[in-house]
Protein backbone atom coordinates (compact mmCIF):
# COMPACT_ATOMS: atom_id res chain seq x y z
CA UNK A 1 0.00 0.00 0.00
CA UNK A 2 2.49 2.16 1.48
CA UNK A 3 5.59 1.28 -1.35
CA UNK A 4 2.05 1.92 -4.46
CA UNK A 5 2.04 5.32 -2.89
CA UNK A 6 5.18 6.07 -3.19
CA UNK A 7 5.20 4.64 -6.89
CA UNK A 8 2.22 6.51 -7.38
CA UNK A 9 3.90 9.79 -6.79
CA UNK A 10 7.10 8.81 -8.23
CA UNK A 11 5.37 8.54 -11.66
CA UNK A 12 3.21 11.72 -11.17
CA UNK A 13 5.93 13.73 -10.67
CA UNK A 14 8.04 12.00 -13.47
CA UNK A 15 5.51 12.82 -15.75
CA UNK A 16 5.06 16.46 -14.37
CA UNK A 17 9.02 16.87 -15.50
CA UNK A 18 8.27 15.26 -18.30
CA UNK A 19 5.80 17.23 -19.70
CA UNK A 20 7.99 20.50 -18.28
CA UNK A 21 10.79 19.49 -20.40
CA UNK A 22 8.09 18.89 -23.66
CA UNK A 23 6.45 22.10 -22.65
CA UNK A 24 9.81 23.84 -22.99
CA UNK A 25 11.50 22.75 -25.98
CA UNK A 26 8.12 23.10 -27.46
CA UNK A 27 8.26 27.07 -26.69
CA UNK A 28 11.57 27.17 -27.85
CA UNK A 29 10.66 25.44 -31.28
CA UNK A 30 7.68 28.26 -31.74
CA UNK A 31 10.35 30.90 -31.37
CA UNK A 32 12.60 29.71 -33.48
CA UNK A 33 9.74 29.20 -36.35
CA UNK A 34 10.22 33.11 -36.45
CA UNK A 35 14.16 32.88 -38.16
CA UNK A 36 13.20 29.46 -40.15
CA UNK A 37 12.23 30.27 -43.84
CA UNK A 38 9.90 30.65 -45.75
CA UNK A 39 7.85 33.00 -43.22
CA UNK A 40 4.02 32.07 -43.83
CA UNK A 41 3.33 36.33 -43.37
CA UNK A 42 -0.54 35.66 -44.72
CA UNK A 43 -1.27 32.70 -42.14
CA UNK A 44 -0.18 35.21 -39.57
CA UNK A 45 -2.12 38.03 -41.07
CA UNK A 46 -5.16 35.39 -40.71
CA UNK A 47 -4.32 34.33 -37.25
CA UNK A 48 -4.15 38.26 -36.58
CA UNK A 49 -8.03 38.09 -38.14
CA UNK A 50 -8.79 35.75 -36.11
CA UNK A 51 -7.42 36.56 -33.00
CA UNK A 52 -7.21 40.34 -32.93
CA UNK A 53 -10.16 41.13 -34.75
CA UNK A 54 -12.53 38.27 -33.78
CA UNK A 55 -12.05 39.02 -30.32
CA UNK A 56 -12.84 42.76 -30.77
CA UNK A 57 -16.47 42.47 -30.19
CA UNK A 58 -16.20 40.34 -26.70
CA UNK A 59 -13.57 42.96 -25.52
CA UNK A 60 -15.18 45.68 -26.21
CA UNK A 61 -18.30 44.45 -24.21
CA UNK A 62 -16.48 43.31 -21.73
CA UNK A 63 -14.21 46.74 -21.45
CA UNK A 64 -17.28 48.77 -21.07
CA UNK A 65 -19.40 46.73 -18.98
CA UNK A 66 -15.83 46.43 -16.80
CA UNK A 67 -15.58 50.65 -16.68
CA UNK A 68 -18.86 51.24 -15.84
CA UNK A 69 -19.01 49.03 -13.33
CA UNK A 70 -15.89 50.65 -11.57
CA UNK A 71 -17.19 53.73 -12.68
CA UNK A 72 -20.34 53.20 -10.18
CA UNK A 73 -18.68 50.85 -7.35
CA UNK A 74 -15.35 53.39 -7.54
CA UNK A 75 -18.30 56.82 -7.09
CA UNK A 76 -19.95 54.66 -4.00
CA UNK A 77 -16.69 53.78 -2.13
CA UNK A 78 -14.97 57.53 -3.00
CA UNK A 79 -18.13 59.22 -2.39
CA UNK A 80 -18.08 58.18 1.23
CA UNK A 81 -14.86 60.23 1.86
CA UNK A 82 -15.76 62.72 -0.32
CA UNK A 83 -13.30 62.20 -2.70
CA UNK A 84 -15.43 61.32 -5.67
CA UNK A 85 -13.07 63.58 -7.93
CA UNK A 86 -10.01 60.57 -7.50
CA UNK A 87 -13.02 58.46 -9.60
CA UNK A 88 -10.57 59.03 -13.15
CA UNK A 89 -7.56 57.95 -11.12
CA UNK A 90 -8.74 54.80 -9.50
CA UNK A 91 -10.55 53.85 -12.66
CA UNK A 92 -7.51 53.97 -15.04
CA UNK A 93 -5.01 53.37 -12.90
CA UNK A 94 -6.76 49.75 -12.05
CA UNK A 95 -7.50 49.00 -15.94
CA UNK A 96 -4.27 50.17 -16.80
CA UNK A 97 -2.36 47.92 -14.15
CA UNK A 98 -4.67 45.29 -13.50
CA UNK A 99 -8.09 44.66 -15.52
CA UNK A 100 -7.28 45.24 -18.81
CA UNK A 101 -4.40 42.99 -19.51
CA UNK A 102 -6.11 40.31 -16.67
CA UNK A 103 -9.46 40.20 -18.35
CA UNK A 104 -8.41 40.74 -22.09
CA UNK A 105 -6.04 37.56 -21.75
CA UNK A 106 -8.98 35.49 -19.97
CA UNK A 107 -11.01 36.38 -23.16
CA UNK A 108 -8.76 35.37 -25.66
CA UNK A 109 -8.05 32.36 -23.90
CA UNK A 110 -11.67 31.73 -23.86
CA UNK A 111 -12.03 32.76 -27.31
CA UNK A 112 -9.17 31.97 -29.52
CA UNK A 113 -6.58 30.21 -26.98
CA UNK A 114 -9.68 27.19 -27.01
CA UNK A 115 -10.46 27.37 -30.94
CA UNK A 116 -6.38 27.20 -31.57
CA UNK A 117 -5.88 24.04 -28.97
CA UNK A 118 -8.95 22.38 -30.12
CA UNK A 119 -7.75 23.05 -33.90
CA UNK A 120 -4.01 21.49 -33.24
CA UNK A 121 -6.09 18.61 -31.38
CA UNK A 122 -7.76 17.49 -34.28
CA UNK A 123 -4.82 17.80 -36.29
CA UNK A 124 -2.87 15.52 -34.35
CA UNK A 125 -5.39 12.88 -33.86
CA UNK A 126 -6.17 13.08 -37.61
CA UNK A 127 -2.52 12.69 -38.25
CA UNK A 128 -2.26 15.95 -40.41
CA UNK A 129 1.23 17.03 -38.02
CA UNK A 130 2.68 13.95 -38.72
CA UNK A 131 1.60 14.00 -42.42
CA UNK A 132 3.60 18.06 -42.21
CA UNK A 133 6.44 15.64 -40.44
CA UNK A 134 6.04 13.42 -43.09
CA UNK A 135 6.41 15.77 -45.92
CA UNK A 136 9.87 17.23 -43.88
CA UNK A 137 7.66 20.40 -43.51
CA UNK A 138 8.52 21.91 -39.97
CA UNK A 139 4.87 21.99 -37.87
CA UNK A 140 6.37 24.42 -35.93
CA UNK A 141 7.05 27.40 -38.51
CA UNK A 142 3.90 25.89 -40.39
CA UNK A 143 1.68 26.18 -37.85
CA UNK A 144 2.70 27.11 -34.61
CA UNK A 145 5.02 29.90 -34.84
CA UNK A 146 2.10 32.14 -36.72
CA UNK A 147 -0.04 31.71 -33.88
CA UNK A 148 2.26 32.67 -31.09
CA UNK A 149 3.26 35.78 -33.29
CA UNK A 150 -0.18 36.88 -33.64
CA UNK A 151 -1.21 36.64 -30.33
CA UNK A 152 1.86 38.18 -29.18
CA UNK A 153 0.88 40.79 -31.16
CA UNK A 154 -2.88 41.16 -30.45
CA UNK A 155 -3.08 40.83 -27.19
CA UNK A 156 -1.49 43.91 -26.04
CA UNK A 157 -3.48 45.99 -28.70
CA UNK A 158 -6.71 44.36 -27.50
CA UNK A 159 -5.43 45.61 -24.18
CA UNK A 160 -4.83 48.85 -25.14
CA UNK A 161 -8.34 49.40 -26.62
CA UNK A 162 -9.67 46.95 -23.83
CA UNK A 163 -7.90 50.26 -21.78
CA UNK A 164 -9.33 52.87 -23.17
CA UNK A 165 -13.22 51.60 -23.67
CA UNK A 166 -13.14 50.56 -20.10
CA UNK A 167 -11.61 54.15 -18.91
CA UNK A 168 -14.75 55.93 -21.51
CA UNK A 169 -17.23 53.28 -19.75
CA UNK A 170 -15.87 54.49 -16.04
CA UNK A 171 -16.33 58.37 -17.70
CA UNK A 172 -20.14 57.64 -18.82
CA UNK A 173 -21.04 55.65 -15.54
CA UNK A 174 -19.53 58.33 -13.05
CA UNK A 175 -19.92 61.63 -15.16
CA UNK A 176 -23.06 61.00 -16.49
CA UNK A 177 -25.19 58.94 -14.48
CA UNK A 178 -23.49 60.61 -11.51
CA UNK A 179 -22.41 63.47 -11.20
CA UNK A 180 -18.82 63.66 -10.96
CA UNK A 181 -17.06 66.71 -12.20
CA UNK A 182 -15.60 65.37 -16.07
CA UNK A 183 -12.37 67.99 -15.49
CA UNK A 184 -11.22 66.03 -12.26
CA UNK A 185 -12.16 62.64 -14.02
CA UNK A 186 -9.87 63.34 -17.04
CA UNK A 187 -7.38 65.61 -14.16
CA UNK A 188 -7.20 62.73 -11.79
CA UNK A 189 -6.29 60.47 -14.41
CA UNK A 190 -3.78 62.45 -16.43
CA UNK A 191 -1.95 62.94 -13.05
CA UNK A 192 -2.10 60.01 -11.56
CA UNK A 193 -0.64 57.56 -14.46
CA UNK A 194 2.40 57.33 -15.19
CA UNK A 195 4.60 55.42 -17.53
CA UNK A 196 5.75 53.17 -15.33
CA UNK A 197 1.97 52.01 -15.01
CA UNK A 198 1.62 51.74 -18.52
CA UNK A 199 5.01 49.94 -19.09
CA UNK A 200 3.60 47.42 -16.07
CA UNK A 201 0.31 47.00 -17.83
CA UNK A 202 2.25 46.55 -21.30
CA UNK A 203 4.79 43.70 -19.77
CA UNK A 204 1.80 41.83 -17.77
CA UNK A 205 -0.05 41.46 -21.23
CA UNK A 206 2.84 40.48 -23.31
CA UNK A 207 3.55 37.76 -20.59
CA UNK A 208 -0.18 36.58 -20.55
CA UNK A 209 -0.29 36.72 -24.02
CA UNK A 210 2.74 33.94 -24.20
CA UNK A 211 1.12 32.37 -21.62
CA UNK A 212 -2.40 31.85 -23.39
CA UNK A 213 -0.57 30.89 -26.53
CA UNK A 214 2.28 28.74 -25.48
CA UNK A 215 -0.60 26.33 -23.25
CA UNK A 216 -2.95 26.57 -25.26
CA UNK A 217 -1.30 25.65 -28.51
CA UNK A 218 1.03 23.16 -26.55
CA UNK A 219 -2.13 21.25 -25.17
CA UNK A 220 -3.33 20.42 -28.37
CA UNK A 221 0.01 19.71 -29.82
CA UNK A 222 0.98 17.32 -27.44
CA UNK A 223 -3.14 16.18 -26.87
CA UNK A 224 -2.22 11.99 -27.78
CA UNK A 225 0.55 12.56 -24.75
CA UNK A 226 -1.77 13.82 -22.02
CA UNK A 227 -2.46 11.89 -18.84
CA UNK A 228 -6.22 11.10 -18.33
CA UNK A 229 -7.32 12.37 -21.63
CA UNK A 230 -8.58 9.51 -23.38
CA UNK A 231 -8.86 8.91 -26.92
CA UNK A 232 -10.34 10.38 -30.18
CA UNK A 233 -12.83 13.05 -29.39
CA UNK A 234 -13.30 12.89 -26.33
CA UNK A 235 -9.40 13.74 -25.49
CA UNK A 236 -9.55 16.90 -27.89
CA UNK A 237 -12.57 17.73 -25.80
CA UNK A 238 -10.86 17.21 -22.49
CA UNK A 239 -8.06 18.70 -23.01
CA UNK A 240 -9.33 22.00 -24.50
CA UNK A 241 -11.04 22.89 -21.42
CA UNK A 242 -7.67 21.77 -19.86
CA UNK A 243 -5.79 23.70 -21.77
CA UNK A 244 -8.28 26.99 -20.79
CA UNK A 245 -8.11 26.59 -17.08
CA UNK A 246 -4.15 26.30 -17.14
CA UNK A 247 -3.70 29.39 -18.70
CA UNK A 248 -6.40 31.33 -17.06
CA UNK A 249 -5.03 30.08 -13.83
CA UNK A 250 -1.32 30.94 -15.32
CA UNK A 251 -2.60 34.38 -15.83
CA UNK A 252 -3.91 34.99 -12.61
CA UNK A 253 -0.67 33.45 -10.85
CA UNK A 254 1.38 35.47 -13.10
CA UNK A 255 -0.41 38.38 -12.66
CA UNK A 256 0.05 38.68 -8.76
CA UNK A 257 3.94 37.80 -9.42
CA UNK A 258 4.29 40.72 -12.33
CA UNK A 259 2.72 43.08 -9.84
CA UNK A 260 4.50 42.41 -6.59
CA UNK A 261 8.34 42.59 -8.76
CA UNK A 262 7.37 45.64 -10.66
CA UNK A 263 5.05 47.74 -8.32
CA UNK B 1 21.71 -3.38 -55.36
CA UNK B 2 21.10 -2.03 -51.44
CA UNK B 3 17.44 -2.90 -50.07
CA UNK B 4 15.57 0.28 -50.03
CA UNK B 5 15.05 -0.39 -46.20
CA UNK B 6 16.91 -2.14 -44.06
CA UNK B 7 16.37 -3.12 -40.36
CA UNK B 8 19.12 -4.17 -38.42
CA UNK B 9 18.56 -6.35 -34.98
CA UNK B 10 16.16 -3.44 -34.00
CA UNK B 11 14.27 -3.28 -30.58
CA UNK B 12 11.31 -1.24 -29.67
CA UNK B 13 9.35 -1.54 -26.53
CA UNK B 14 6.71 0.58 -24.76
CA UNK B 15 6.47 0.62 -20.93
CA UNK B 16 2.39 0.34 -20.04
CA UNK B 17 0.75 2.64 -17.64
CA UNK B 18 0.66 -0.20 -15.37
CA UNK B 19 4.06 -0.32 -15.34
CA UNK B 20 4.62 -3.32 -17.64
CA UNK B 21 7.17 -3.59 -20.44
CA UNK B 22 5.79 -4.30 -24.05
CA UNK B 23 8.16 -5.09 -26.71
CA UNK B 24 6.74 -4.51 -30.11
CA UNK B 25 9.70 -5.24 -32.15
CA UNK B 26 12.17 -8.23 -30.66
CA UNK B 27 15.90 -7.56 -32.37
CA UNK B 28 14.58 -7.91 -35.89
CA UNK B 29 16.27 -7.65 -39.37
CA UNK B 30 14.90 -7.28 -42.23
CA UNK B 31 15.10 -5.65 -45.65
CA UNK B 32 12.54 -4.22 -48.03
CA UNK B 33 13.71 -4.45 -51.76
CA UNK B 34 13.92 -1.37 -53.60
CA UNK B 35 11.40 -1.01 -57.00
CA UNK B 36 9.16 -3.96 -55.22
CA UNK B 37 5.80 -4.19 -53.17
CA UNK B 38 6.40 -5.16 -49.83
CA UNK B 39 3.07 -5.54 -47.76
CA UNK B 40 3.82 -5.83 -43.39
CA UNK B 41 0.65 -7.19 -42.03
CA UNK B 42 -0.25 -8.61 -38.35
CA UNK B 43 -2.82 -8.67 -36.05
CA UNK B 44 -4.11 -5.51 -33.88
CA UNK B 45 -0.96 -3.80 -32.11
CA UNK B 46 1.42 -6.21 -33.05
CA UNK B 47 3.54 -3.12 -34.48
CA UNK B 48 3.12 -2.28 -38.44
CA UNK B 49 2.43 1.63 -37.75
CA UNK B 50 5.46 1.54 -35.27
CA UNK B 51 7.31 -0.48 -37.99
CA UNK B 52 6.56 2.77 -40.20
CA UNK B 53 7.12 5.52 -37.96
CA UNK B 54 10.33 4.03 -37.22
CA UNK B 55 11.18 4.24 -41.00
CA UNK B 56 9.94 7.88 -41.06
CA UNK B 57 12.16 8.62 -37.55
CA UNK B 58 8.84 9.53 -36.10
CA UNK B 59 9.74 7.22 -33.49
CA UNK B 60 13.37 6.24 -32.25
CA UNK B 61 14.77 2.58 -32.01
CA UNK B 62 15.91 1.45 -28.21
CA UNK B 63 18.53 -0.40 -30.39
CA UNK B 64 19.77 -1.70 -33.60
CA UNK B 65 19.96 0.33 -36.97
CA UNK B 66 17.65 1.30 -39.62
CA UNK B 67 19.18 1.58 -42.97
CA UNK B 68 17.39 3.62 -46.11
CA UNK B 69 19.07 3.48 -49.57
CA UNK B 70 22.15 2.05 -47.82
CA UNK B 71 23.00 5.35 -45.47
CA UNK B 72 22.08 4.91 -41.50
CA UNK B 73 19.26 6.99 -40.81
CA UNK B 74 19.02 5.35 -37.02
CA UNK B 75 18.66 8.48 -34.70
CA UNK B 76 19.17 10.71 -37.45
CA UNK B 77 17.95 14.54 -36.65
CA UNK B 78 17.25 18.28 -37.67
CA UNK B 79 18.29 18.50 -41.54
CA UNK B 80 19.54 15.44 -41.77
CA UNK B 81 15.66 13.67 -40.80
CA UNK B 82 14.05 16.54 -43.44
CA UNK B 83 16.86 14.97 -46.33
CA UNK B 84 15.69 11.59 -45.20
CA UNK B 85 11.72 12.62 -45.41
CA UNK B 86 11.74 14.09 -48.88
CA UNK B 87 12.93 10.27 -50.11
CA UNK B 88 9.39 8.97 -48.74
CA UNK B 89 5.73 9.60 -49.75
CA UNK B 90 2.96 8.55 -47.09
CA UNK B 91 -0.36 8.01 -47.71
CA UNK B 92 -2.35 7.89 -44.14
CA UNK B 93 -4.83 5.67 -42.91
CA UNK B 94 -7.35 8.48 -42.83
CA UNK B 95 -5.46 9.96 -45.56
CA UNK B 96 -4.88 13.34 -43.53
CA UNK B 97 -5.77 15.84 -45.76
CA UNK B 98 -5.79 19.31 -44.49
CA UNK B 99 -8.98 19.84 -43.74
CA UNK B 100 -9.11 24.13 -44.05
CA UNK B 101 -7.26 23.85 -47.43
CA UNK B 102 -8.76 22.92 -51.14
CA UNK B 103 -7.76 19.82 -52.86
CA UNK B 104 -5.40 22.09 -54.59
CA UNK B 105 -3.95 23.24 -51.99
CA UNK B 106 -3.04 20.09 -50.56
CA UNK B 107 -1.16 18.85 -53.46
CA UNK B 108 0.40 21.69 -53.40
CA UNK B 109 1.74 22.45 -50.24
CA UNK B 110 4.33 20.11 -50.68
CA UNK B 111 5.66 21.72 -53.64
CA UNK B 112 4.96 25.29 -51.81
CA UNK B 113 6.82 24.30 -48.73
CA UNK B 114 9.77 21.88 -50.36
CA UNK B 115 10.51 23.40 -54.08
CA UNK B 116 11.52 26.34 -55.45
CA UNK B 117 9.01 26.17 -58.20
CA UNK B 118 6.90 29.34 -59.37
CA UNK B 119 3.20 29.66 -58.78
CA UNK B 120 2.84 29.01 -62.30
CA UNK B 121 4.83 25.68 -62.71
CA UNK B 122 3.23 24.45 -59.64
CA UNK B 123 -0.38 24.93 -60.75
CA UNK B 124 0.24 22.97 -63.72
CA UNK B 125 2.14 19.95 -61.95
CA UNK B 126 -0.76 19.95 -59.44
CA UNK B 127 -3.31 20.08 -62.24
CA UNK B 128 -1.81 17.05 -64.32
CA UNK B 129 -1.38 15.16 -61.41
CA UNK B 130 -4.76 15.79 -60.38
CA UNK B 131 -6.20 15.08 -63.92
CA UNK B 132 -3.50 11.60 -63.77
CA UNK B 133 -5.53 10.74 -60.53
CA UNK B 134 -9.42 11.17 -61.97
CA UNK B 135 -9.67 14.30 -60.28
CA UNK B 136 -10.79 16.65 -62.62
CA UNK B 137 -12.86 19.66 -61.62
CA UNK B 138 -12.35 18.69 -58.03
CA UNK B 139 -9.74 21.33 -57.06
CA UNK B 140 -12.08 23.67 -55.30
CA UNK B 141 -13.39 21.47 -53.38
CA UNK B 142 -12.57 20.34 -49.69
CA UNK B 143 -11.89 17.01 -48.34
CA UNK B 144 -14.74 16.83 -46.02
CA UNK B 145 -16.68 17.18 -49.56
CA UNK B 146 -14.78 14.16 -51.18
CA UNK B 147 -15.67 10.72 -50.80
CA UNK B 148 -13.54 8.08 -49.08
CA UNK B 149 -11.99 6.63 -52.00
CA UNK B 150 -11.29 10.57 -53.25
CA UNK B 151 -9.80 11.43 -50.58
CA UNK B 152 -7.18 8.56 -50.68
CA UNK B 153 -6.53 9.62 -54.22
CA UNK B 154 -5.89 13.29 -53.35
CA UNK B 155 -3.74 11.66 -50.21
CA UNK B 156 -2.01 9.95 -53.08
CA UNK B 157 -1.37 12.76 -55.52
CA UNK B 158 -0.40 14.90 -52.97
CA UNK B 159 2.05 12.06 -51.73
CA UNK B 160 3.44 11.72 -55.32
CA UNK B 161 4.66 15.39 -55.61
CA UNK B 162 8.43 15.12 -54.71
CA UNK B 163 8.74 12.13 -56.37
CA UNK B 164 9.72 9.90 -54.13
CA UNK B 165 11.84 6.77 -53.81
CA UNK B 166 9.89 5.03 -51.80
CA UNK B 167 5.90 4.84 -50.72
CA UNK B 168 4.67 4.13 -47.69
CA UNK B 169 0.90 3.08 -47.38
CA UNK B 170 -0.64 3.18 -43.62
CA UNK B 171 -3.48 0.42 -43.86
CA UNK B 172 -4.72 2.44 -46.96
CA UNK B 173 -8.09 0.75 -47.14
CA UNK B 174 -9.30 1.47 -43.94
CA UNK B 175 -12.93 2.48 -44.46
CA UNK B 176 -13.47 1.74 -47.80
CA UNK B 177 -16.00 -0.36 -49.48
CA UNK B 178 -14.21 -3.88 -50.67
CA UNK B 179 -15.05 -2.11 -54.83
CA UNK B 180 -13.75 0.53 -53.54
CA UNK B 181 -10.76 -1.38 -52.12
CA UNK B 182 -9.83 -2.78 -54.80
CA UNK B 183 -9.88 0.50 -57.68
CA UNK B 184 -7.69 1.78 -54.97
CA UNK B 185 -5.47 -1.21 -55.35
CA UNK B 186 -5.41 -1.63 -59.03
CA UNK B 187 -4.51 2.74 -59.00
CA UNK B 188 -1.66 1.80 -56.33
CA UNK B 189 -0.45 -0.82 -59.27
CA UNK B 190 -0.61 1.41 -62.01
CA UNK B 191 1.05 4.03 -60.57
CA UNK B 192 4.32 2.42 -59.44
CA UNK B 193 4.39 0.71 -62.23
CA UNK B 194 4.78 4.29 -63.97
CA UNK B 195 6.69 5.92 -61.31
CA UNK B 196 8.88 2.80 -60.18
CA UNK B 197 9.15 3.25 -56.07
CA UNK B 198 9.59 0.98 -53.70
CA UNK B 199 6.35 0.34 -52.11
CA UNK B 200 5.48 -0.62 -48.53
CA UNK B 201 2.20 -1.66 -47.25
CA UNK B 202 0.78 -1.65 -43.82
CA UNK B 203 -2.81 -3.70 -44.39
CA UNK B 204 -4.61 -6.57 -42.36
CA UNK B 205 -7.07 -6.27 -45.86
CA UNK B 206 -5.95 -9.66 -46.35
CA UNK B 207 -6.24 -11.67 -49.20
CA UNK B 208 -6.76 -8.74 -51.05
CA UNK B 209 -3.92 -6.92 -50.76
CA UNK B 210 -1.36 -10.08 -50.87
CA UNK B 211 -2.32 -9.42 -54.60
CA UNK B 212 -0.01 -6.71 -55.04
CA UNK B 213 2.73 -8.30 -53.00
CA UNK B 214 6.19 -9.30 -54.27
CA UNK B 215 6.96 -9.93 -50.40
CA UNK B 216 5.10 -10.34 -47.72
CA UNK B 217 5.93 -9.77 -43.94
CA UNK B 218 4.20 -11.11 -40.92
CA UNK B 219 4.86 -9.32 -37.43
CA UNK B 220 3.77 -11.42 -34.45
CA UNK B 221 4.76 -11.10 -30.80
CA UNK B 222 7.01 -8.78 -31.98
CA UNK B 223 9.19 -11.26 -33.80
CA UNK B 224 8.59 -10.74 -38.15
CA UNK B 225 8.25 -13.51 -40.64
CA UNK B 226 9.62 -13.02 -44.12
CA UNK B 227 8.30 -14.93 -47.01
CA UNK B 228 8.76 -14.28 -50.63
CA UNK B 229 5.29 -15.02 -52.05
CA UNK B 230 1.84 -15.52 -50.43
CA UNK B 231 1.34 -18.86 -51.57
CA UNK B 232 4.47 -19.43 -49.13
CA UNK B 233 2.66 -18.40 -45.78
CA UNK B 234 0.36 -21.26 -46.45
CA UNK B 235 2.89 -23.77 -46.58
CA UNK B 236 4.40 -22.36 -43.93
CA UNK B 237 4.66 -25.01 -40.49
CA UNK B 238 4.97 -22.54 -38.04
CA UNK B 239 1.83 -22.59 -35.46
CA UNK B 240 1.25 -19.10 -35.53
CA UNK B 241 1.39 -18.55 -38.88
CA UNK B 242 -0.83 -21.48 -39.60
CA UNK B 243 -3.31 -19.27 -37.34
CA UNK B 244 -2.81 -16.24 -38.60
CA UNK B 245 -3.62 -17.71 -42.05
CA UNK B 246 -6.93 -19.68 -40.78
CA UNK B 247 -8.17 -16.27 -39.08
CA UNK B 248 -7.16 -13.79 -41.76
CA UNK B 249 -7.23 -15.55 -44.97
CA UNK B 250 -10.37 -18.25 -44.20
CA UNK B 251 -11.89 -19.46 -46.61
CA UNK B 252 -11.63 -17.22 -49.30
CA UNK B 253 -7.54 -17.39 -49.43
CA UNK B 254 -8.46 -20.70 -49.85
CA UNK B 255 -10.61 -20.18 -52.72
CA UNK B 256 -8.99 -17.22 -54.52
CA UNK B 257 -5.79 -17.93 -54.29
CA UNK B 258 -5.20 -21.53 -54.01
CA UNK B 259 -7.09 -22.05 -57.12
CA UNK B 260 -5.12 -19.86 -59.21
Amino acid sequence: MKSNLVGNLGNTGLYILTDLGKMTLFLLKALRGVFRRPFRFRELLRQMHFIGVGSLAVIFFTAASTGMVLGLQGYYSLNKFGADGMLGSAVSLTLIMELGPVLTALMVAGRAGSAMCAELGIMRISEQIDALDCMAVDPFRYLITPKFLATLICVPLLTVMFDVVGIAGGYIAGVSLMDVNPGSYVEGMRTSVTNHDIQLGVIKSFVFALLVVWICTGRGYFVQEIRGAGFGAESVSRVTTQAVVFSSISVLIFDYLLTAVFL
Amino acid sequence: MNPAIEFKNVTKAFVKKDGDVQTILDNVSFSIPAGKTTVIAGGSGQGKSVTLKLILGLMRVDSGRIMVQGNDVTGVRGKGLESLRTQFGVLFQGSALFDSLTVFENVALPLRERTKKNEAEIRAQVLSSLSQFELDGHEEKYPAQLSGGMQKRVGLARAMQLKPAIMLFDEPTTGLDPVMSLEIYHLFARTQAEFGFTSVIVSHDIPKIFNLADRVTILNGGKMDVFSSPEEIQWSEEPHIQEFVKTTMGDIYQSDLVEK
